[in-house]
């Protein structure tokens, strides 16, 4: 797949690569998917001090079809964890995951019974942003992450496939 | 028109408005069955954020309670610090300070006014008016500035401890206040011009969601939702705690108890906040603002790390937590959305038995479908807005 | 010794076969009541003039196993407040493990609802005449009840994704 595999990896395809990854990353559908408290960190990074529209990545669409980073934001419950993996694989290619605050990092301080340790069990992540809540800094420094990491992306990266977990 | 669509076979149909939507805040799932565009029956799912908090008190002491409890209503996080601090002062029977009691009124209306922000913010975005949710947005960083010179954390503040705070007010906090307050103000004129008199936000909010006094009282209403109906009970008038009684505030009731008339009882509540907080900052004393009780609140460090008492204490303290004789108290205070109060059981040891928030809008998210019957579809969204269920309050 | 409260002496007064306890610890009055005369008790504390509790505030469970001086090992536990009055009351009723019902108080405020469909998913408590007495916090394919004292807190039961 991919088709630097068919004709070589020849200057043409390098160029029409790096900007089709330029278009991507300067310009993020964002589908929030807000829980709790980082919710609250979410709307201070919208709002007009600490602003996501600078990066591209103001508008959220709220159909997974039509986005393409899914920020889970807020801690995910075992009894919202099948619809967190319903959207992730009804988003079309290509996609990225943002774990936006340690409950989705690791669980945080939440060890019981009610709390998924960490939304990488489930579907996977490209960069994980800690904080309780995080600052809105930290979120734009995991966004701006995110950006350097799709510009190396490659075409023979996709497809990726339905997550793991998804029940059959 | 009746008689024509008798003959077409029709049913009701049934909406899942679910999770994770866009006009919900926070995760509930609403199972609506329409019959055109109006609703039948509404069927209201929550638990989409149970985060175990009465499981995770119980595992430890009694102050290792405090980060979860800040994170039940996040958008007031004080409030639930305070509420906490102070049901466990009373199942040891101690009183904080003066000084302690201003700075717990001033750090907790600080809150309340973040929550009435974002509530009306959110609020408004819900319904289009996305200026407005800017403007409060920018003016719950102001108030979020301030709160982090205090306690160094901007929404989960864990600033409050059994028998104290964490630290005092920084220096210039009063100059820093006046400053923030006339920005503040400048905010509120803008967004109550945009929003008071619209012809869109008054068809979407007026007569919407109404519920009488009476039925209000028998679903558990409390707080803004249940003042909007007319009647005035605040928690802080009818048995005041801390410093409430000797400060000089109204509470704004509406009459209808329609969404407009909550929408008008949070503006003026923030109005009413700054008040208190004005002449909190004039007649706060001067004094300590931990208690002298080295086995309930640790002594300052330069005492720890020069005195052996202090230091076992401070042992004991951190080991086995502090030590509540056994009984049980239930203490109410006027949590942003209604009666939020803490029942805490203790057995003697320094583990709490139960620890119990009874959350103000379970109950009033258990009146949605009584207030949502027969109006239509799009008149859950503001509904829902000025209920202002806050899922880590609800779920817990 | 403090005078007893005059609302604890007028239930007494009332129902005093039915009250096993009464005490003001910290100020907050509190009756302990056989739990086969709930819904009585209750209806008494709304409509009688002097009482006249129209708020039921809280109603939670408290699970008392291995404290050795609980009568049983779960509590009801409601709490009341009368907005004319401006006063407040706790009422328990103990319930035994091996018969974990107790009559549901809907009849009398509509609001209860939600709260006893919490007790009965946190703890298991079965409410008789319940509408609709099925889990509300947790999923329904969860077996066990979470806050008993003798389920593990790590113990997790995912639908979806790997044990832990």
């Amino acid at each position: 797949m991919g088709v630097e595999n068919f004709f070589g990896d020849n200057i043409i395809f390098t160029r029409v690569n790096d900007a089709v990854n330029w278009g991507r990353k300067y310009s993020f559908f964002l589908y929030p998917f807000v829980t709790a408290c980082c919710g609250m960190e979410f709307m201070s990074l919208a709002g007009p001090r600490y602003d996501l529209d600078r990066f591209g990545a103001a508008l959220p669409r709220f159909s997974p079809r039509q986005a393409d980073l899914l920020m889970v934001v807020g801690t995910i419950s075992h009894k919202q964890a099948p619809i967190l993996v319903k959207i992730y694989n009804q988003m079309a290619e290509p996609k990225w995951v943002m774990a936006f605050g340690v409950c989705t990092v690791s669980g945080g301080f939440y060890d019981n019974y009610a709390t998924v340790q960490g939304i990488d069990t489930l579907i996977p992540v490209d960069v994980y942003v800690p904080g309780c809540p995080p600052r809105p800094e930290m979120a734009l420094d995991g966004l701006i992450k995110l950006q350097n990491k799709v510009q190396k992306e490659k075409f023979s990266d996709y497809p990726k496939g339905a997550a793991p977990t998804t029940p059959a | 028109m009746a008689d024509l669509t008798e003959s077409l076979h029709s049913e009701h149909m049934v909406l899942n408005m679910g999770p994770s939507h866009p006009a919900t805040h926070g995760t509930v799932e609403f199972k609506v069955t329409l019959d055109g565009e109006t609703i039948v029956d509404l069927e209201v799912e929550i638990g989409y954020l149970h985060r175990g908090f009465e499981k995770s008190c119980e595992k430890g002491t009694w102050e290792q309670a405090f980060p979860y409890t800040d994170r039940l209503n996040y958008c007031s996080a004080i409030i639930n610090n305070v509420a906490y601090a102070m049901a466990v002062e009373k199942l040891l029977g101690v009183e904080s300070t003066e000084r302690c009691q201003y700075i717990r009124v001033i750090t907790s209306e600080l809150s309340r006014m973040a929550d009435h922000y974002t509530n009306i913010g959110a609020g408004a975005l819900e319904l289009g008016g996305y200026s407005a949710f800017l403007y409060f947005v920018e003016a719950r960083e102001l108030v979020w500035d301030l709160l982090e010179k205090v306690c160094g954390a901007r929404l989960t503040s864990n600033y409050v401890r059994i028998g104290g705070l964490k630290n005092d007010l920084p220096p210039n906090f009063e100059q820093d206040l006046q400053e923030v307050f006339k920005e503040c103000r400048k905010l509120y004129h803008d967004v109550d011009t945009l929003l008071r008199k619209n012809r869109i936000f008054l068809d979407r909010m007026r007569e919407i969601g109404g519920i009488s006094t009476e039925e209000a009282i028998a679903y558990g209403f409390t707080g803004p939702c249940l003042r909007a109906c007319g009647m005035e009970y605040d928690v802080r008038k009818a048995q005041p705690y801390l410093v409430y009684d000797r400060l000089d505030f109204e509470i704004p009731t509406g009459t209808t108890g329609d969404n407009f008339d909550r929408y008008l009882v949070r503006m003026e509540e923030i109005n009413q906040s700054m008040r208190l907080v004005e002449q909190c900052l004039k007649e706060m004393p001067e004094g300590p603002v931990n208690i002298d009780d080295p086995l309930i609140r640790q002594a300052s460090k330069d005492k720890v790390y020069s005195k052996m008492e202090e230091m076992i204490d401070l042992f004991i303290l951190v080991s086995e937590g502090v030590k509540p004789p056994k009984g049980e108290v239930y203490l109410p205070t006027e949590g942003a959305n209604g009666e939020l109060g803490f029942y805490l059981v203790s057995d003697g040891t320094g583990k709490p038995l139960k620890c119990r928030v009874r959350p103000p809008c379970f109950a009033l998210t258990q009146a949605m479908p009584r207030l949502c019957k027969g109006s239509l579809l799009a008149d859950i969204i503001p509904t829902f807005d000025q209920i202002n269920l806050i899922g880590g309050e609800c779920d817990r | 010794m403090p005078e007893e409260s005059k609302n604890l002496g007028t239930l007494k007064d009332r129902f005093g076969d039915v009250i096993f306890d009464t005490h003001s610890y910290r100020g907050d009055d509190t009756i302990i009541i056989d739990k086969q005369h709930i819904l009585e008790v209750c209806r008494f504390l709304r409509d009688e003039a002097d009482l006249s509790f129209d708020f039921m505030m809280d109603l939670t469970v408290v699970d008392y196993l291995n404290q050795e001086d609980a009568r049983e090992r779960f509590e009801v536990v409601y709490h009341f407040y009368s907005s004319e009055r401006n006063h407040r009351l706790r009422v328990k009723a103990p319930i035994p493990e091996s018969d974990c019902t107790i009559d549901s108080i809907i009849p009398l405020w509509i609001g209860a609802n939600w709260f006893e469909r919490e007790a009965y998913d946190m703890y298991g408590i079965r409410f008789n005449d319940h509408p609709n007495l099925k889990r509300i916090l947790l999923y329904e394919e969860f077996e066990g009840y979470p806050l008993r004292k003798d389920y593990s807190i790590t113990k997790r039961q995912p639908l979806i994704g790997p044990k832990n």
